[in-house]
């Protein structure tokens, strides 16, 4: 069933080819777009928690606001909004980045963005779920609100987030698949191509939820390592939002079981 | 570039209107196929029952996995040659891109809701189904009366918190080229070159929805964390 796979394209390649160069789109993007992601993340994430009202605002801002615009929406307002807004020179200069880069760019900046907003929930539940005796403990040794921050809060809040950031690492590279939209060339958009060139929908459309199936568990395999490798010892890890939340709920029904295992 | 002309969007508005409108029964379809097939998936898997409940944990797997927009391809291309095979004649039927996303989106948000309710389930106390047993309940009414409506109230903020990313999703039936509101706000683009004010008021449309049942959504948790406080 995968023979066609191997068959010349029109362009003189094969359409694993065009499978394997649509990966290569979607693991850039999704690798990029996370350290983008997470940098912003982290900022706006202690942005949230800390005590000068006019950084929390600006953070909660940014979260409000880039959680509550659908990814296709903010992919658009980068590809098409963005460079009709900016002054024309710049703006024309924008629109004359030759494809594919044209299309990979806005994505990176819309999926890093939006990401981030989602991984700052995430850094501030964990900076929430550190006791304050840390902070406390931090401040009687003298250090300062920055130097508290850098050495002993945010150290042990990433430790803590590892397992519910691996919902976050799932969430972008399937976000990818959002830029074909504005006409990169990623997985699901080759699979689509190949699917309309040899009629053979099941294999070309089959063959790319495999590969998403592999990355799904490499992804979520490798998070138990990192998790395994930074965990601190004698702590349970903050779980995912989700989790998070139906624990606080719960608590008027009983007791949770010891294993309140995050959605996945 | 010209000068923007928001009054382009008043005149556009009715179209959007009814964009939205389309939005929101594909979020409300979606959210009562879902939260149906999700109950009963999270029940199978609840009672482990053999093989179905194995069936049913890698379907959500699957579909947790995979983009929301190849499991929509999937579907727009794959289910009329599946219904073909079993017709008569064993032509393709075409369903059409609205009875596509309906289906798609019913089935998709199942594994999400059934993830959010078997987690729900779990977290019941022991003590609840022992008196049920103690009154003589069957398991019918056990899980009727007593057991599904607690843990449906205690997850109630999740399963919103889900609802609202489902409305965001459903612009993703744009690929399939539907007029929900994205899709109108495009083709009216196509129309008129106006995009930046188009594609501008839907974000702020998107924006104003979901925060504003974000909000709600946060002092209902608030309000059941509240009346939780008896330890």
């Amino acid at each position: 069933m995968f023979e066609v796979l191997f068959e010349q394209t029109a362009d003189g390649q094969r359409y694993i080819d065009w499978l394997l160069s649509g990966l290569g789109w979607t693991l850039a993007l999704a690798f990029f777009g996370w350290w983008i992601a997470f940098a912003i993340g982290v900022v706006v994430g202690i942005g949230r928690t800390v005590q000068n009202r006019f950084f929390a605002a600006l953070a909660r801002l940014y979260v409000e606001i880039f959680r509550n615009i659908p990814v296709l929406v903010q992919m658009f307002l980068w590809y098409f909004v963005l460079p009709e807004v900016l002054p024309g020179s710049l703006g024309n200069a924008i629109k004359q980045i030759p494809p594919p880069w044209g299309s990979f760019f806005p994505a990176l900046l819309c999926l890093g963005l939006y990401t981030a907003a989602r991984i700052a929930e995430q850094v501030r539940a964990g900076i929430e779920a550190l006791p304050r005796g840390q902070a406390e403990a931090a401040h009687a040794l003298g250090l300062g609100g920055y130097r508290t921050y850098r050495h002993v809060i945010v150290p042990q809040a990433l430790r803590l987030i590892v397992p519910s950031l691996t919902s976050e690492v799932m969430g972008i590279y399937k976000n990818t698949s959002v830029a074909l939209t504005i006409g990169l060339m990623e997985l699901t958009a080759q699979a689509r191509q190949i699917s309309e060139a040899t009629f053979q929908t099941f294999t070309a459309f089959g063959t790319a939820t495999l590969i998403y199936l592999a990355l799904a568990l490499i992804a979520y395999q490798s998070m138990i390592l990192i998790d395994k490798a930074v965990r601190i010892p004698g702590t349970t890890p903050v779980k995912d939002i989700t989790g998070q939340e139906l624990a606080e709920t719960v608590q008027q029904v009983g007791p949770l079981p010891g294993a309140m295992e995050a959605a996945k | 570039m010209n000068s923007l002309d928001f009054s382009i969007i008043q005149q556009a508005w009715p179209y959007l209107w009814s964009g939205l409108l389309f939005s929101l029964a594909l979020t409300v379809a979606a959210f009562l196929i879902g939260m149906i097939l999700g109950t009963c998936f999270a029940l199978v898997q609840h009672f482990e029952i053999p093989i179905v409940s194995q069936i049913v944990r890698a379907y959500i797997a699957l579909i947790r996995s995979i983009p929301l927009i190849l499991v929509l391809f999937w579907f727009f291309f794959l289910v009329p040659i599946v219904l073909g095979h079993l017709s008569a004649n064993g032509r393709p039927i075409p369903i059409g891109a609205t009875y596509t996303a309906f289906i798609t989106f019913g089935l998709f948000e199942a594994a999400y809701y059934s993830e959010i309710i078997r987690v729900g389930l779990r977290a019941v106390n022991k003590g609840q189904f022992e008196a049920c047993q103690a009154l003589a309940l069957s398991t019918y009414d056990t899980y009727r009366s007593v057991i599904l409506p607690q843990v449906i109230r205690v997850a109630s903020p999740i399963i919103l918190s889900q609802t609202i990313i489902l409305f965001q999703d459903t612009s993703l039936v744009y690929v399939l080229s539907l007029t929900d509101l994205v899709g109108a706000a495009s083709k009216l683009a196509q129309l008129n070159g106006r995009l930046v004010e188009m594609y501008l008021a839907v974000a702020l449309v998107y924006l104003v929805i979901s925060s504003v049942t974000s909000q709600c959504v946060a002092s209902l948790r608030k309000r059941y964390a509240f009346t939780g406080a008896h330890r």
